[in-house]
């Protein structure tokens, strides 16, 4: 990526110059170590924290019972039920907007003319980055009425609710991540699958989704890593109830929801305090590893499609 | 890559081919199902939210009752923290990209660098936000009030340590957008700069900012926007759903007072107020139609900055193309 252009540079004349040039890019390497500085900071500080709460709580209390209470007289820390609810939210989000997400990734990548992905492929893009307070918004004044009829579910508010509302902001990141690793694939296989007499879908099914694979399979594992770590969508649509169980037409609660909801009114300093933390950590560590994991993907499809041409 | 062959191959005699075409037509209706649910959905928050849309609104203080009054504070706010932000993030994002893109060899600080971006990219809004909290507002700010003994100033929630958060969480979006714009101007305007005897500081500043300036303000614009729709992290740094007062100070140069934005001070904020309004509303059906006009002046603002983004990024493209064309 880096251009080989260095050589090209004249070579300096004054002492001065010297100096000033060295001292404009010892500038723009300081800003650029900025970044590096505030993740750092970011993974000591919840560190800290962390440390704080299991010195202050025990690291056993954050695993052994299954009841988050942290406010009650006897207050309970568990992170289990706040697990479970983040994957009953995540998973099913995931599950729909993979269906749905590829398939319109195939069609904007396969399908449609180029006039017609011109239109649709902005439309997608503006979807992608609209706030997800408003799908909250929209998800609590339509949708939970609408899916309470629909399912016929105990609660309002669900897990299974909350994971519609989270597939609408994961549709638009599968499918134009999809639709990359599709336009990625070399033509010369299109031609010689056609070549051949294969039809449209089977050259699509057989040859261009199987090249693309790890592309495909990068943009649904970072799609699962954004559906964990939303917030507001969860916090609005999901309940809020850190009930322990696998029923998606159950309201759940989320880790994200947690902090959220919690670390407005936690007394600085208090078990309470540094278990969000704690929380918020085991979050940053899962979510890291899933974003490595997506990387190592599409940097090996990347070296793949290298060979391929 | 552009003219790709998409025409089907004619087939005859085989059910195949039926089967085929029945199968590329359902990936054709679950596709428009998915838009047409996506413009359903803007569709929905336009028609209800219209009708309460007028200058009152817009620029009016709430009421205590809700469903009466304006968002004028929660615009005001919500720009306040938007444009400290982008104090903030701007310069230090293109300075960054500038490193990546024209100084940083392939070494061990290029690799760091990038990989730090990607991470931090990657870091959920939520736990930006708690390192905000606990960083920000408990370890800087109370140091603050300690070497200055201003007691409890900087030491709270407040629109800086909010401005500094979601600077932290747009960081990523400016370099990346920044580093593309950078690299995406041929090599050859940097060897004639060069050639003619101008420094590398010069070809930078005369050259490549100045050709690059349109793909830099898409990035600028997509970071507004992204910030501007983020709740989560602000949640709790100083973020207060019912303040009559614009967070405002005055510079008193005696004969004339100038007012200026408060930094430490609490605010309004229009996604906050959205996510108050329809959580601990009393009466959901009374205060809906209140609801979706702050929600379409939401939507409104990012649907505009993003627009814009696409727009900068295409021309941006275009005149790239030209110029590769001409050479």
């Amino acid at each position: 990526m880096t251009k080989k252009y260095h050589s090209f540079y004249a070579k300096k004349r004054t002492f001065k110059s010297t100096l000033v040039e060295k001292a404009v890019k010892y500038f723009f390497f300081l800003n650029g170590m900025i970044s590096v500085l505030f993740l750092v900071l970011i993974f000591l500080f919840l560190f800290r924290e962390a440390f704080s709460a299991i010195s202050n709580i025990g690291i056993n209390e954050f695993f052994k019972n299954v009841e988050w209470y942290p406010t009650s007289e006897d207050s309970r820390y568990s992170i289990i039920p706040l697990i479970l609810g983040t994957l009953l939210t995540a998973i099913p989000a995931t599950i729909i907007s993979s269906f749905l997400g590829i398939i319109l990734g195939i069609y904007l990548s396969e399908i449609a003319s180029g006039r017609t992905r011109e239109i649709i492929k902005p439309f997608i893009e503006i979807f992608a980055g609209l706030p997800t307070v408003v799908i909250g918004f929209l998800i609590l004044a339509v949708g939970s009425t609408f899916f309470q009829e629909l399912f016929n579910a105990g609660t309002r508010l669900n897990a299974l609710l909350a994971a519609f509302g989270l597939s609408i902001i994961l549709i638009p990141t599968i499918s134009s991540l999809t639709e990359d690793a599709l336009r990625a694939v070399p033509n010369n296989l299109r031609m010689a699958s056609y070549a051949l007499g294969i039809s449209k879908f089977a050259m699509i099914k057989n040859v261009v989704i199987p090249a693309a694979i790890s592309g495909v399979s990068a943009g649904i594992i970072l799609g699962f890593g954004r559906a964990i770590g939303e917030t507001m969508i969860v916090l609005m649509a999901s309940g809020n109830a850190a009930e322990l169980t696998l029923n998606l037409l159950h309201s759940v609660r989320t880790i994200t929801a947690t902090i959220a909801g919690e670390l407005g009114e936690v007394a600085i300093g208090s078990p309470h305090y540094y278990s969000l933390f704690f929380i918020g950590t085991f979050l940053l560590i899962i979510t890291f590893i899933i974003n490595l994991i997506s990387e190592l993907i599409i940097e090996r499809m990347r070296k793949k499609l290298k060979k391929m041409n | 890559m552009e003219n790709r062959f998409k025409g089907n191959i004619k087939k005859e005699n085989s059910s195949n081919s039926i089967i085929d075409n029945l199968l590329i037509g359902g990936i054709r209706i679950i596709s428009f199902s998915v838009i047409i649910i996506f413009i359903l959905i803007l569709g929905k928050i336009f028609y209800e939210g219209i009708g309460v849309i007028n200058w009152n609104f817009l620029t009016g203080i709430p009421k205590s009752d809700i469903s009466k009054g304006g968002i004028g504070p929660a615009i005001f706010g919500t720009m306040a923290v938007s444009i400290i932000m982008l104090i903030l993030a701007v310069p230090v994002g293109i300075f960054s990209a500038i490193y990546i893109s024209e100084f940083a060899k392939d070494t061990f600080w290029l690799r760091l660098i990038r990989a730090s971006v990607n991470s931090l990219a990657g870091v959920p809004s939520i736990v930006i936000g708690l390192f905000g909290f606990g960083f920000f507002v408990l370890f800087i700010g109370k140091s603050i009030d300690n070497i200055l003994q201003t007691g409890m100033l900087f030491g709270q929630p407040a629109i800086i340590w909010a401005s500094a958060t979601l600077a932290v969480l747009v960081l990523p979006t400016i370099i990346v957008t920044t580093t593309e714009a950078l690299n995406s101007i041929p090599l050859t305007f940097r060897q004639a700069s060069l050639g003619l005897g101008a420094s590398k500081w010069q070809t930078i500043r005369y050259i490549i900012l100045p050709q690059a300036r349109p793909g830099i303000l898409t990035g600028v614009i997509l970071a507004l926007s992204r910030s501007i729709g983020e709740t989560a992290p602000i949640m709790f740094l100083g973020c207060a759903f019912f303040l009559p007062n614009l967070p405002l100070a005055y510079l008193d140069l005696s004969f004339v007072q100038i007012p200026i934005i408060n930094p430490a001070d609490q605010f309004m904020h229009l996604a906050y107020h959205i996510f108050i309004l329809a959580t601990q509303s009393s009466n959901p059906t009374l205060t809906a139609p209140f609801q979706y006009g702050t929600t379409l002046v939401l939507v409104l603002i990012t649907l505009l900055l993003n627009l814009t983004a696409i727009i900068f990024r295409f021309r941006f493209r275009k005149i790239i193309e030209v110029v590769n064309r001409n050479q």
